[in-house]
């Protein structure tokens, strides 16, 4: 085949196998165009396939081990293989070749092979004369951590590539630490200082051996001065060691409780910015625990551990720089035993580091069993389904006994293994001091300040190893945070932002379509709503009325088509300043713990009390918030005053009214409620949507009776528009949703 | 529309490759079958959804279909789903996540990506679920039946 084109970029990665059945079929002056290897066979078994573009045909060369001995390649010309269809389900892809007639192959991969698969679809539109210049533009959002997926639909939180371990995190934890820079020198130069004071006592202890109590002993005269001056000399340096101790000990502590300040500063901070499926996938319980005490565990490690760790490493060296200038070759006998001390710390490190991950990961599962069931408690006691809860959370917490008594196997024998070495190196020094002795090698004072430099040696070096499982137990919490940190939000800020000021109202939706992960919810749907204008949003549940509606807010990015607000696409508006322009009321309203007042004023904190009564009594909420004992102060939400469905409605439809927002987004303002408040709370509704440009979801389509126009919505796209009226005689979608609903209401009439 | 009764339901697959059922009045619409419980019962009960995702019927078993029909549905059942189940673990990329696991399956030998420990499912004491990056699932059916080195891998996580 000397004249087929052969892309090396393409040829090489094809399996060897499928190179050569290529090489024997493929025609002279044929050019290979694009090529897709699958993992998986058709019966869905880890084996390779392949699909082939070449100028002229698609080839499929199957696995090799098919039954199909001769591995005959299946080949299809171009009139006749018309499109690729990609499909995915549960991880599991599926490509399918299709013809004028019908299916002609189908491929099989997992989704590594997505992005692959999806190359090969866009080559064979390229090649393919019908769809040339038809650039699909696929950005949405990932399913599983709500991440943007690139234009080949992978994700970035989700990537593949192995990211940095667990023990990097610290490393990273530098970022914080750069605002801090001035302290944290001060810190280290009294850190290095206090432990040069440390030093200086044991090395009095030789001369005042053999200057003072030898020559006593034997009777000798000594200057009369000397045990004074020496004595004066360790109090003075016991008092510096103080007051550097101390200080270091305040200024480096203030340190790390601000990085830590900071760093779940950050996290809260980017938390807020993650989209909404991020919470969707997320237990609240682990989030908090993540925010609370993964960060106290960071700075715990930072104050006291971590500087600990460097004092021990400095002092270590010094002191061994001190023994070694003592007498060489004692100090190296005795520094023998650190050797299998060194080895086991590499041993256990990252067992213990595991260990300790796995135990927070107990303990989150623990803490969200407490998250869950204590705002549940009402269903808990309804079901009398205490007991099963007490052995959930007595099975979760045997969970977290389970894990950390492994470690504790390990840390027990660590942590009496150290020390047995270190009375190992002690026995070492008397043995070998008592022979040089002997042999009058040796002064006595030196064996003493031997001794003392020994013990603090092995101390420093047993808190050493102590320090590494806080340090591992830090980095699995570092790693834990910078797992939020590293998320990117799925809506991104402008680069040119152009200001929205206040909006007029006028929505229009060209072609939007969106997509959850590879599944399209919203396909193409087009729609004009004019300013002050309102629209009903009706349909079946699914149907992509809620994500219409979150597109809109932009709490997710259309994937295709745009959405305008004033003839201005809304990614070009900063999010922040567009939704101010947004007023929100949800089916189910959620009051922050605080006064009724606060809660009004959430959108606009700087509202005067008048305008806060204002919006209340426009919202018919005013009479029943003055019954409550505090009137506009009483404590509502968590732990406040309970109020009643309806009445947290009105108060969340004050709240809308006061950001008097040009477009206003009724998410089933009206479902959870019974037709006596919904009748009070259609008044209030009433006013909110005068003079707004209103997109109302419903189920109950009496709420709607005030729309000027319904849009049916079925399966993501827009089946029918029009007036009730025109709808109910249409005999459609929504006609058969009125019926069921009247059919209903009438047969609650009978009783 | 009343579901169909298992006599009633005629599959067949169409030259797109369609799974297609033949209602009673001689229409024929596009199906797909799905399982309700595919982890802890799928020797039973099948569902068959028409357009939209209308339900035309659930089974409990597929034993009292015809013959041909029930291959299909059952073919067009393991061809959805894909749960490869653990059988060995050659090696494990690090310590800590994410890690690659190099592992041979009951459908041959794979390597995937494990994000994060929160992957790694505890069904029972010695069963898990471990869902790799891609939301692929792969079971271990009970760790103790693994080889040591294998088990010690799995064991890390329980």
């Amino acid at each position: 085949m000397a004249d087929t084109d052969r892309n090396p970029e393409i040829w090489e990665n094809l399996p060897a196998e499928h190179r050569a059945a290529l090489e024997s079929r493929l025609e002279p002056g044929e050019k290979l165009f694009a090529a897709f290897v699958t993992d998986l066979d058709q019966r869905l078994r880890y084996r390779a396939e392949t699909v082939v573009l070449t100028n002229r045909r698609v080839l499929g060369i199957p696995s090799q081990n098919s039954p199909r001995e001769s591995m005959p390649i299946d080949s299809w010309e171009y009139p006749l293989a018309q499109a690729f269809r990609i499909g995915e389900h549960g991880g599991l892809g599926m490509l399918e070749l299709l013809g004028g007639e019908g299916r002609l192959g189908i491929w099989r991969f997992t989704g590594n092979r997505t992005h692959d698969a999806n190359r090969l679809v866009s080559r064979f539109r390229m090649l393919d004369p019908r769809g040339a210049g038809h650039v699909e533009t696929v950005l949405s959002v990932c399913p599983r951590c709500g991440g943007v997926l690139s234009p080949e639909g992978e994700c970035a939180g989700c990537a593949t590539a192995l990211q940095p371990p667990a023990s990097k995190s610290l490393i990273r934890l530098m970022r914080f630490a750069r605002h801090r820079a001035g302290s944290i020198l001060a810190g280290f130069i009294l850190l290095m200082a206090s432990i040069g004071a440390g030093l200086v006592p044991p090395y009095l202890v030789g001369p005042l051996t053999e200057e003072v109590l030898l020559p006593l002993k034997e009777g000798q005269s000594i200057p009369a001065g000397l045990p004074a001056t020496y004595l004066s000399l360790l109090l003075v340096t016991a008092l510096l060691a103080w007051l550097l101790g101390w200080a270091r000990n305040f200024v480096l502590g203030k340190v790390s409780e601000q990085i830590s300040a900071d760093l779940r500063n950050e996290s809260y901070s980017h938390l807020q910015k993650l989209s909404l499926e991020f919470f969707g996938g997320q237990r609240t319980g682990d989030l908090i625990s993540r925010i609370s005490s993964d960060t106290d565990r960071i700075c715990q490690f930072l104050s006291t551990d971590a500087l600990e760790f460097f004092a021990d490493a400095v002092m270590i060296a010094l002191t061994a720089v001190i023994l070694f200038s003592i007498n060489a070759w004692l100090a190296a006998v005795t520094l023998v035993p650190l050797l299998p001390v060194a080895w086991l710390v590499q041993k256990v490190r990252a067992r213990v580091r595991h260990g300790y991950a796995r135990g927070m990961t107990a303990w989150s599962d623990m803490v969200s069993v407490l998250a869950d069931t204590i705002p549940g408690i009402r269903v808990v006691k309804a079901f009398a389904q205490e007991q099963r809860e007490i052995e959930r959370f007595r099975r979760s917490n045997t969970h977290v006994l389970d894990l950390n008594n492994r470690v504790n196997r390990w840390w027990a024998f660590f942590r009496a293994t150290v020390p047995f070495f270190t009375e190992c190196g002690v026995l070492i020094v008397y043995g070998m001091g008592i022979w040089l002795v002997l042999h009058q090698e040796l002064k006595v004072g030196v064996i003493f300040q031997f001794l003392l430099y020994i013990g603090m040696f092995y101390v420093r070096f047993e808190s050493m190893s102590r320090i590494t499982a806080a340090a591992q137990r830090a980095a699995a919490s570092a790693h834990r945070i910078f797992d939020i940190l590293d998320r990117v939000p799925s809506v991104p800020e402008p680069v040119r932002p152009i200001q929205p000021g206040t909006v007029r109202g006028e929505i229009e939706l060209r072609d939007v379509r969106f997509r959850y992960g590879k599944r399209e919810v919203i396909h193409g749907i087009n729609l004009k709503v004019q300013p002050g204008e309102m629209v009903g949003l009706v349909g079946p549940s699914g149907a992509g009325k809620s994500t219409l509606v979150n597109l809109v807010c932009r709490f997710y990015d259309v994937g295709e088509g745009a959405i305008l607000v004033d003839g201005v696409d809304i990614r070009s508006f900063p999010v922040e300043a567009y939704r101010r322009n947004i007023g929100i009321v949800l089916q189910e309203p959620f009051l922050f713990f605080g006064t009724i007042a606060e809660n009004i004023a959430y959108g606009r904190p700087e509202a005067s009390h008048a305008e806060i009564v204002a919006a209340a009594r426009a919202a018919f909420a005013h009479d029943f918030i003055l019954r409550l004992p505090d009137g506009y102060d009483s404590l509502v939400g968590e732990r406040g005053q309970a109020l009643s469905g309806g009445e947290r409605q009105r108060i969340s439809i004050a709240r809308a009214l006061l950001t008097d927002p040009r477009i206003l987004i009724l998410d089933e303002a009206t479902s959870s409620v019974d037709t006596e408040t919904e009748r009070e709370i259609q008044a209030a509704l009433n006013t909110l949507v005068q003079g707004r440009t209103t997109l109302a979801i419903a189920h109950r389509l009496s709420t709607l009776r005030k729309a000027n126009r319904l849009v049916v919505i079925e399966s993501g796209k827009i089946v029918e528009t029009g007036t009730h009226e025109e709808l109910f005689h249409r005999d459609g979608t929504y006609a058969r949703l009125v019926h069921a609903q009247m059919e209903m209401s009438q047969q609650i009439g009978i009783g | 529309m009343q579901p169909l009764s298992p006599e009633q339901i005629r599959v067949e697959r169409d030259s797109w490759g369609k799974l297609m059922c033949r209602l009673p009045d001689g229409q024929s619409v596009a199906i797909t079958a799905q399982h309700l419980f595919p982890i802890s019962d799928p020797a039973h009960w099948v569902s068959l959804r028409g357009p939209q995702g209308k339900e035309l019927a659930c089974l409990e078993s597929l034993q009292f279909l015809d013959p041909a029909s029930r291959a299909l549905v059952e073919q067009e059942l393991a061809s959805l789903e894909f749960f490869p189940v653990i059988e060995r673990v050659r090696s494990v990329s690090s310590l800590s996540e994410p890690c690659e696991w190099t592992v041979v399956t009951d459908r041959g030998e794979t390597r995937f990506v494990l994000k994060s420990e929160d992957d790694v499912r505890r069904l029972g004491p010695h069963q898990a679920v471990i869902v790799d990056a891609h939301g692929i699932r792969y079971l271990v059916p009970d760790a103790r039946k693994l080889d040591a080195r294998s088990r010690q891998y799995v064991e890390w996580y329980l």
